[in-house]
């Protein structure tokens, strides 16, 4: 073997098949007697359901059942479970009101099902869907989520429609600070509510079995063992060992194909009940109406720093709308994924934050790309370049005099961070974007008629959740670690299983590069699978930009224990004494001799074993890993956005986006390139064009590409990176995550930097051209 | 209603039994099971669905089937060279990593399949419009542009 694997721009494995159509997606597969399943949603925010005709509906050709949630609870068909138990200022438990998958007498939210039309052909059930007849008393909406504690209660169990008060820190030290400080910086705002819409909507198609009665659900899904486990124990009461979840190619997820949904449980129901394959696929309204939503916060966020710009304390007060009912990990985003990134790169000594979060006739809220970290960051990033030119100082100096420099660090808000180096990365970023001469680009800009402004965030991020033990003790509901498998096969081949879950990441990549460079096999030895309960071990799936992280270390783990027992046969074949075995690129060698066996020798007399040391040692070469890390990992890194703004139109062109980030170890940087580049798109996104609207009565306003604008090629520009690295401490890759750093940081570097160009405190996201335009025209 | 539709898909004459409202995304991918074009939207705004029709690329979800009668289409899996060898353009996004869960791709690759004819040597801005009837989530479009960029510079020095 050659070079290094690790640090290699390798091209990717799974490109040929997307390139020629050859992906298999979850709407892609067909199965024998397939049937088509249409959902009947709520026209209404809040309404009380009278009655269903469905006879109509019934009747059409080709039309094979019409459930509605009766159905359900007669079935004793159980509520989505939330994997995440938050606990209140008051030791209580926050309110778990019921979450039907089809509405029980009540709906909540529109795009809440109500009735399931299943039928021969996808267009007989839209057609008989069309025709379910539905009596509803509609109700006053709750929408704002300001004055949704003072609304009438959506949910008997939750008055004021508070699902929990929770807070962090140490609230009398900071209004202590705050006493003391020489300037305050406060500032209000909104977090915008963001629609995740990965390209591929929602898909699941389940099939049963009464041969063996078991079920296989096809699904798009970050974690298939996740939603086997929640679907199995808490919903459907089945044992694991009779559902198969296969997540097969996912068109994208950024969170919003972690959860189970209401749609995946009733199509699986459904398929025992009429002994078929039943298949249902979100159109785009569709998931613009049902997907979990992102953000959707309300702050008011204060600084106190001294005389000389050195950060006293933090005080943040957050209210949080979790729509209308708990998804899965909803509790856990606005809390434990939050308050806990309050401290940034700084060292601020104390901490203290407030989240109220409360229940809306909208749809559920949970993790969209960055989940929790994007909204701590904006609060961080927005408080300190407003304190910085409030007190005429230097947005760099200001964050200069302020990080933390010494590592392990222990912040006020429950985190210690192993490692790290944050001028570095602002070094480089204050390089790569030129920003000497940003005067230069500002007066060219001038005499074009245009504002142009210059921002900066410096952001942190917490990837890996972990430890299990430490996540179970604030309430989580589910484990955090990872599982991975080696099976070398007789010829030296290796398949590798991990629990992590790829949907455009580049697993079969990026693992494989890993498996490899450590065993010193070629990439094309090595096959990674991911996505198939009947196939892996166990998993907790793809999220919170962990898989490097936890799910690459269980792989290196399982790697170890296969070179220990390839060790022993080695030994055994070379006479030797196992000690006196080393491992490299491929061999096993006697040390300071020439005596060696390659591995597809070993790996051939594990599985032929007949000169083989059968009294001590099984045959076969095959073993299993589990991982949870110790800490979470922290990348973090600087970024540097340059806008410039029409005086006229009010639309802002990012002019030039530089980012410099420390993942610790990359092992393929040409694919962690891509992750960047996708979530800073997002992350202008969130700034620039995107904005869930609801009205009063609680419809969706952005109910489509035409009225919620993700972005398109022409709204971001060709992005300037660069990396600097620090190792994760505890982890052997040393490796700490990309997959969310863009969209963390981009949304305060684009606002920070608009605000420079129009001189003014505060412009609220998406800083569209009409919201630019308005505020100038104010201004004047 | 149903009606008979006839047309060429990749070279192969076709035939089947549709309803008049059949789109043309739906008869590719439930009838004729080729399943690497992609439904996004519904709503001709992502372009996960652009094939082409007699060479030009459209939107097999903005039409319906009957539309296609007697018609050239050419979907994402007619493509690739018999071989299996990789267009020159397919081989510019593997090589520039511009595509990551590739579900917008098949569409994405039809539409600059069709740009470079015109553009053998596109700027990034011209790229970058030439995008605006497709929607990437993953990508954010920086490896996209460098992809069609060399897909189409190649492409215009093999003719």
């Amino acid at each position: 073997m050659g070079a290094s694997l690790i640090g290699a721009r390798v091209e990717r494995k799974e490109d040929y098949r997307f390139l020629t159509g050859s992906g298999q997606y979850t709407d892609d597969v067909a199965l024998p007697g397939q049937t088509y399943a249409a959902f009947v949603r709520s026209p209404h925010a809040h309404a009380v359901i009278k009655k269903i005709d469905f006879q109509k509906a019934k009747n059409q050709e080709g039309v094979l059942a019409v459930y509605t949630g009766a159905d359900l609870a007669n079935a004793k068909v159980g509520g989505l479970p939330c994997g995440w138990l938050i606990t209140d200022v008051n030791g209580q438990p926050m309110k778990e009101p019921p979450y039907p998958s089809l509405a029980q007498g009540k709906v909540r939210h529109v795009g809440e099902r109500v009735a399931v039309v299943i039928a021969e052909t996808l267009a007989q059930a839209r057609d008989a869907a069309e025709l379910v007849q539905v009596d509803y008393e509609v109700l006053p909406a709750v929408v704002d989520p300001k004055k949704a504690s003072s609304s009438k209660p959506i949910h008997d169990i939750a008055p004021n429609n508070t699902c929990y008060v929770w807070a962090l820190g140490d609230k009398a030290a900071v209004d202590a600070a705050f006493a003391q400080a020489a300037h305050v910086t406060k500032l209000d705002f909104v977090n915008n509510r963001l629609i995740p819409n990965a390209i591929e909507p929602r898909s699941a198609n389940a099939v049963y079995s009464r041969a063996s009665q078991d079920y296989t659900l096809y699904v798009a899904s970050q974690n298939p063992h996740v939603e086997r486990l929640l679907m199995t124990a808490f919903v459907l009461g089945l044992p694991e060992s009779k559902v198969r979840v296969v997540a097969p190619d996912v068109g994208g997820g950024f969170g919003s194909k972690i959860y189970l949904y209401p749609e995946d449980v009733v199509v699986t129901w459904a398929s025992k009940q009429l002994n078929r394959a039943v298949k249902w696929t979100a159109e785009r309204s569709e998931s613009f109406l049902s997907d979990a939503h992102g953000r959707d916060h309300v702050t008011t966020a204060e600084l106190a720093l001294d005389k000389d710009g050195k950060f006293l304390a933090m005080r943040v007060k957050t209210t949080a709308n979790l729509g209308a009912y708990l998804s899965t990990f909803s509790s856990c985003i606005p809390t434990i994924l939050y308050a806990t990134l309050l401290a940034g790169q700084y060292t601020t000594p104390v901490i203290y934050c407030e989240v109220t979060s409360v229940f809306t006739n909208t749809a559920p809220v949970d993790a969209y790309r960055g989940a929790g970290r994007p909204e701590a960051t904006y609060v961080v990033e927005r408080l300190v370049e407003t304190a910085a030119r409030e007190m005429k100082l230097d947005p760099v100096e200001i964050r200069r005099r302020n990080f933390i420099r010494q590592f392990p660090y222990q912040t006020p808000v429950a985190l210690c961070y192993d490692t790290g180096n944050y001028e570095a990365t602002l070094d480089a970023a204050l390089k790569m974007a030129d920003v000497g001469n940003f005067n230069k680009r500002k007066e060219e800009s001038a005499k074009r008629g245009k504002l142009r402004g210059l921002g900066y965030a410096c952001y942190i991020e917490a990837c890996g959740i972990a430890p299990s033990n430490v996540a179970g003790s604030l309430g989580a509901r589910a484990g955090l670690f990872e599982a991975g498998e080696v099976r070398v096969h007789p010829t030296g081949t290796v398949t590798v299983f991990t629990g992590s879950h790829a949907h455009g990441q580049g697993h079969e990549t990026t693992f494989a590069q890993v498996v490899a460079d450590r065993l010193g096999l070629p990439m094309e030895a090595v096959e990674i699978v991911h996505g198939d309960t009947s196939k892996v071990l166990f998993g907790m799936g793809t999220y919170g930009s962990r898989s490097i992280a936890v799910g690459g270390t269980a792989i290196v783990k399982a790697l170890d224990k296969i070179v220990a027992k390839g060790k022993k046969i080695a030994a055994h074949l070379l006479e030797a004494s196992e000690a006196d075995i080393e491992y490299d690129r491929g061999e096993f060698r006697v040390a300071g001799t020439d005596k060696k066996k390659m591995f597809g020798e070993v790996a051939f007399a594990a599985y032929v074993p007949h000169n083989y040391p059968l009294d001590k040692l099984e045959p076969g070469l095959n073993e299993n890993a589990f991982y949870d890390p110790t800490n979470f990992t922290f990348p973090a890194g600087s970024y540097v956005c340059e806008v410039e703004i029409d005086r006229d139109t009010g639309a802002t062109r990012v002019a030039a986006f530089t980012a410099v980030d420390d993942f610790g170890k990359i092992i393929n940087p040409m694919i962690v390139e891509g992750q960047v580049h996708g979530g800073l798109t997002q992350g202008i996104g969130q700034a620039l064009t995107e904005g869930c609207q609801y009205d009063d009565s609680g419809q969706l306003l952005t109910g489509s590409f035409a009225d919620y604008c993700i972005p398109r090629a022409g709204d971001v520009p060709q992005f300037q990176l660069d990396t600097r690295e620090t190792p994760c401490t505890h982890n052997p890759l040393g490796v700490k995550g990309c997959g969310e750093a863009g969209a963390i940081g981009a949304p305060a570097a684009v606002m920070n930097a608009i605000t420079d160009a129009l001189g003014v405190k505060d412009i609220p996201m998406p800083a569209t051209a009409q919201t630019i335009w308005r505020s100038m025209q104010k201004a004047a | 209603m149903t009606v008979t539709v006839s047309m060429k898909v990749n070279g192969k004459p076709v035939s089947a039994q549709v309803e008049e409202r059949t789109l043309l995304v739906t008869l590719i991918r439930e009838q004729l099971r080729l399943t690497g074009t992609h439904v996004g939207c519904d709503t001709a705004q992502c372009g996960a669905c652009t094939v082409h029709m007699n060479g030009k690329a459209i939107k097999s979800c903005s039409i319906v089937a009957m539309q296609a009668e007697g018609a050239e289409i050419l979907t994402i899996e007619g493509v690739a060279k018999p071989d299996g060898t990789l267009h020159p353009m397919q081989a510019a996004f593997k090589e520039h990593h511009g595509l990551q869960c590739g579900f917008c791709t098949p569409g994405v690759v039809m539409n600059a399949l069709d740009f470079a004819k015109s553009h053998p040597s596109p700027s990034e801005q011209e790229v970058r419009e030439s995008l605006e009837g497709n929607l990437c989530r993953c990508t954010g479009y920086h490896n996209i542009v460098k992809s069609i960029m060399a897909g189409a510079r190649t492409m215009a020095g093999s003719k």
